[in-house]
């Protein structure tokens, strides 16, 4: 007996690797110490009742940040094990097998479990306000969102300590992936956390359309509303037309390894081929997904701290529709390498520069939003000056890989590994970043620090440089992607310790950002106004942070930048109209179903990864019964009364 | 107009040459090519790279400029223009340069893309030498059909005559990558792809498997050596005499997953090539159809 349970926790758990044990005991420790602390001050009920079972928009965007927050530490560490390996010639730290599961794990996270979440963490926490809205169109759906996601991303998370990391590659290309080269469980680790938590992610897409369409504040027409949220727009509507092509890819390459089925086998007439192409077909869309957001951002900042109207509006909205449609036509400049022959080539090529045109209209666009403006260069448009010629260069580059026959040089080289991270880096983390400084006093009713914020952007930004400079040049030195190592007659070793120090720096950079959230806690600076950068739209208007229902009473709104043009009205001493009289508000009840339904699904993957039906079936119950008892929940809405609302404004108002 | 543009490509990519080779030696291997393929590929690097900069640079200088002069402090005299949100002229000309400019772009990309297409024969008086690739767990095989020798993470062939690669695989997909000849080529199960490339002068070139493919990945890099013909001959006599046969079971056991190190045989199983690209090939397939006519070519023309 014993010896069988030996035995088992031998295949279970990942054994053999001092780097493991030290994680093991370091997730033993945390778990107790948050029971621990949980239990001592009894805030368990407090956790399942305010945070766990919440439906508001806000909230679950706070738990997406502080997730995705989770999760770039975890890539990020990834990253710097990688870079440590690659530090100097025929180093040992990591074994090949390690090194691949890490590369593997570090793109996956940063992608889908960092970018997406901290993406639809913002969504969350700006969308509806700025928007005029009291919540999202499907609340409860908002909620199931998150946790397939959370649950999702602990699923794929748990594979580094038990039954290994997949080490595939962040796309996994089979025939590699198959069950004949992968046989271990990490595959499986890799298709049912990004199963579980893509279909999250296609619901956030469907909830934002919906919300952004039919609950804007009257009189905000499309045309009125502000940039960020048509990023929002163009990005979810992306997400829609891409996820259901993952989704489909990964359960064609679940049936393959699990049912034996022969989609993307090497024999049985399977088509590794066909893999490749559907899954570009949703992975280009997705880098551009991520970034939309981003462009939406700085559109909102560079007009606040120019404290001027944003240049352009119409080219700007055009040039987001633009990039987003044409991001499905890119997929196959992926495998220009494959002997698809010249005609596919040029067209993929020509069809990726394209895309250059509009990216680059937004670039002058913002600069002539700054042009005639008064510039104040705080922590959020810092992030954005600082973004600029980072995208300019990394867009250059891209371009010069859409340029096929030169791809056959630059193709799986650090060349490309070093424009990926300038655009998804200087683009989508500094635009993130951005983000997550200029609406925190909204959240959170309190600044962020602006020095620590000044030194975490100088250590990213310089650190990027010192990292990924030396990369291009190391592409082109024919240093390939992937490499566990390389020896020291390559004559790459200068760079390659440059570029770790560059890592290093960027690591540097996230523990200021730590520090820079600790201080800010501890030394509050109070946002009493609502309004700390003298902002141009409706989220300014209401107290920080927001009560849970929004807006007392829905605005009225007749212009873009309503509540700047509002605050010039009113200091040419024009007296605003009379509000109305407040109404009770309609909100939505808080559910524990989408944490249970999505904890189901947890139990479901884990069961299919370790081929347990005895655990499967039971979680394929639990969803079933989640849904039935939602179906014939018909409590799921109260009023709050007009007192109470009463009771709130003077209180967030009170301290003005 | 041509000349012109001529001209300033010629320029710009002298400039960008001396800002990229200042300093450095020859291990930018890619801007150091010794091949046809590569050469124009290089040249192709460098005119993208200055159509590139001839926007981007403007684009820096301008970002630096504006955050500079119009910074807020008391004393700006800069103008203030808080209304000032469109103007169409301004629109047209930044929607115009980079139409232009990715115009450009592409034509020069169309030229190339067909130029350069892998699969063409190159123009060059001799008969090109046939090499037939294979990429496995993790490793290189290189057949030699006409003399009938075969090598394993090391390829010898003549300096200036085309050598005409014929590249599978009998593991996951890998690329083929000798950057200072050319540019690389997926190696892919079931399918026999072909990469012409050309050495212009002797030399040992560094060649990597570029696409990830499991484990030992990084061990598959190689050796390319260029020497002249009767060198060349040389070698192929002296594997012929010195090194053993392949055999289909040594086939088998070099097949298994495992690095190698540089190894030499000589003879080959019969048709072991056109076997390993028919071994995935189905008629339910859509890529073997093509392999099939790719096959039966090889063999009318052997």
């Amino acid at each position: 007996m014993w010896d069988n349970i030996k035995e088992f926790a031998s295949e279970f758990f990942v054994t053999g690797d001092p780097l493991i044990y030290g994680a093991d005991v370091a997730i033993g420790l945390s778990i107790v110490a948050i029971v621990f602390v949980m239990t001592y001050f009894k805030k368990w009920t407090w956790l399942w009742r305010e945070w766990l079972t919440t439906v508001d928009h806000k909230r679950i965007g706070i738990m997406y940040v502080i997730a995705s927050l989770l999760m770039l530490f975890r890539g990020g560490v990834d990253a710097l094990l990688m870079r440590t390996q690659l530090a100097m010639p025929e180093l040992e730290f990591l074994s090949p097998e390690h090194y691949n599961g890490i590369f593997t794990t570090h793109g996956v996270i940063m992608i889908l479990f960092m970018a997406m979440p901290l993406m639809f963490g913002l969504f969350n926490l700006v969308v509806p306000l700025q928007i005029g809205a009291r919540d999202v169109a499907f609340p409860f759906l908002n909620s199931l969102s998150f946790w397939l996601f959370f649950w999702g991303a602990m699923l794929f998370n748990v594979s580094f300590v038990i039954g290994g990391s997949p080490d595939t590659g962040w796309l996994a290309y089979p025939p590699l992936s198959g069950i004949q080269f992968s046989p271990g469980v990490g595959q499986d680790f890799y298709i049912w956390g990004i199963q579980i938590s893509g279909i999250g992610s296609l619901m956030t897409g469907i909830n934002f359309i919906v919300t952004i369409l039919k609950m804007r504040a009257p009189g905000m027409k499309l045309m009125k509303m502000p940039m960020f949220s048509w990023s929002v727009l163009s990005s979810s509507l992306t997400i829609i037309l891409a996820f259901p092509i993952l989704t489909i890819t990964l359960a064609l390459l679940f049936i393959d390894r699990y049912l034996g089925a022969h989609f993307f086998t090497l024999d049985g007439g399977g088509n590794p081929m066909m893999y490749i192409n559907l899954i570009w077909m949703w992975g280009h869309p997705e880098v551009y997904i991520v970034i939309l957001p981003a462009f939406g951002i700085f559109s909102e900042i560079v007009a606040t701290f120019s404290k001027k109207r944003l240049f352009g509006y119409k080219s700007m909205v055009f040039a987001l529709m633009a990039i987003s449609v044409t991001s499905f036509f890119t997929w196959a400049h992926h495998f220009f390498t494959m002997g698809s022959g010249a005609n596919v080539n040029v067209f993929f090529a020509i069809s990726t520069m394209i895309i250059a045109i509009p990216t680059g209209v937004k670039v002058f666009n913002w600069l002539f939003t700054m042009f005639r403006g008064k510039i104040t260069i705080k922590t959020p448009m810092l992030w954005t000056i600082g973004f600029i010629p980072c995208f300019v260069v990394g867009g250059m580059t891209g371009v010069m890989l859409s340029v096929a026959p030169a791809d056959f040089q630059f193709h799986n080289s650090y060349f490309l590994i070093a424009h990926f991270h300038q655009v998804l880096i200087g683009g989508v983390a500094f635009g993130y970043f951005a983000a997550l400084s200029y609406w925190w006093p909204k959240v959170f009713g309190f600044k962020l620090n602006e020095r620590l914020g000044k030194w975490a952007f100088w250590m990213w930004g310089i650190g990027f440089y010192v990292c990924f400079m030396p990369q291009y040049v190391l592409g082109l030195m024919g240093m390939t992607r992937r490499v566990n190592t390389y020896s020291w007659d390559s004559g790459w070793w200068e760079l390659n310790l440059v570029s770790t120090i560059g890592g290093f720096l960027m690591g540097i950079g996230f523990l200021f950002q730590v520090w820079q959230i600790l201080h800010s806690i501890k030394h509050m600076e109070r946002d009493t106004t609502g309004d700390p950068w003298d902002g141009r739209t409706l989220e300014w208007t209401i107290p920080s942070p927001a009560p849970a229902y929004n807006f007392a009473v829905i605005p009225h709104v007749n212009e873009r930048d309503s509540f700047w043009e509002e605050k010039q009205r009113r200091e040419r001493g024009l007296v605003p109209d009379p509000q109305p009289e407040l109404e009770p508000i309609h909100m939505p009840k808080n559910s524990g179903i989408p944490f249970i339904k999505s904890f189901c699904w947890f139990v479901v993957g884990f069961g299919f990864v370790f081929d347990w039906l005895w655990m499967s079936i039971p979680g394929v119950i639990g969803i079933i019964a989640c849904m039935l008892a939602h179906s014939f929940n018909y409590k799921t809405d109260y009023y709050i009364p007009v007192e109470e609302i009463k009771r709130t404004e003077a209180a967030a108002r009170g301290s003005i | 107009m041509k000349r012109g543009f001529r001209r300033l490509t010629t320029l710009l990519s002298l400039g960008v040459m001396t800002l990229l080779l200042s300093g450095c030696s020859n291990d930018i291997i890619v801007l150091n090519p010794k091949g046809e393929i590569a050469k124009h590929q290089m040249d192709l690097i460098y005119i993208t790279t200055g159509l590139c900069l001839l926007i981007i640079l403007p684009v820096l200088i301008l970002t630096f400029f504006i955050v500079w002069r119009y910074r807020n402090r008391p004393d700006s005299k800069a103008k203030y223009k808080p209304e000032w949100e469109h103007n169409t002229k301004l629109e047209v000309v930044w929607w115009t340069i980079p139409v232009i400019i990715i115009i450009l772009i592409g034509i020069v990309t169309v030229q190339y893309t067909y130029k350069l297409e892998p699969s063409k024969p190159l123009e060059h008086e001799a008969d090109p030498i046939v090499i037939q690739v294979t990429s496995l767990d993790w490793k290189w095989l290189f057949q030699y059909p006409d003399q009938d020798i075969a090598t394993v993470n090391y390829v010898q062939f003549p300096e200036d005559v085309p050598i005409r690669f014929e590249l599978t695989s009998d593991a996951p997909m890998n690329s083929f990558w000798i950057p200072q000849l050319g540019g690389q080529i997926y190696t892919m199960s079931g399918m026999a792809m072909t990469l012409h490339l050309i050495a212009d002068e002797p030399g040992e070139y560094l060649g990597s498997g570029a696409n990830f493919s499991g484990k030992d990945f990084a061990k598959m890099q190689f050796v390319a050596n260029a020497t002249s013909q009767e060198e060349f001959d040389q070698w192929v006599e002296q594997i012929k005499a010195t090194s053993p046969e392949l055999t289909d079971e040594g086939y088998q056991a070099l097949a298994e997953p495992g690095v190698s190190e540089k190894v030499t045989y000589s003879g080959l199983p019969e048709n072991l090539f056109e076997r390993t690209v028919a071994k995935y090939g189905s008629k339910h397939n859509h890529g073997s159809v093509e392999h099939d006519e790719q096959t039966h070519d090889e063999q009318e023309r052997g």
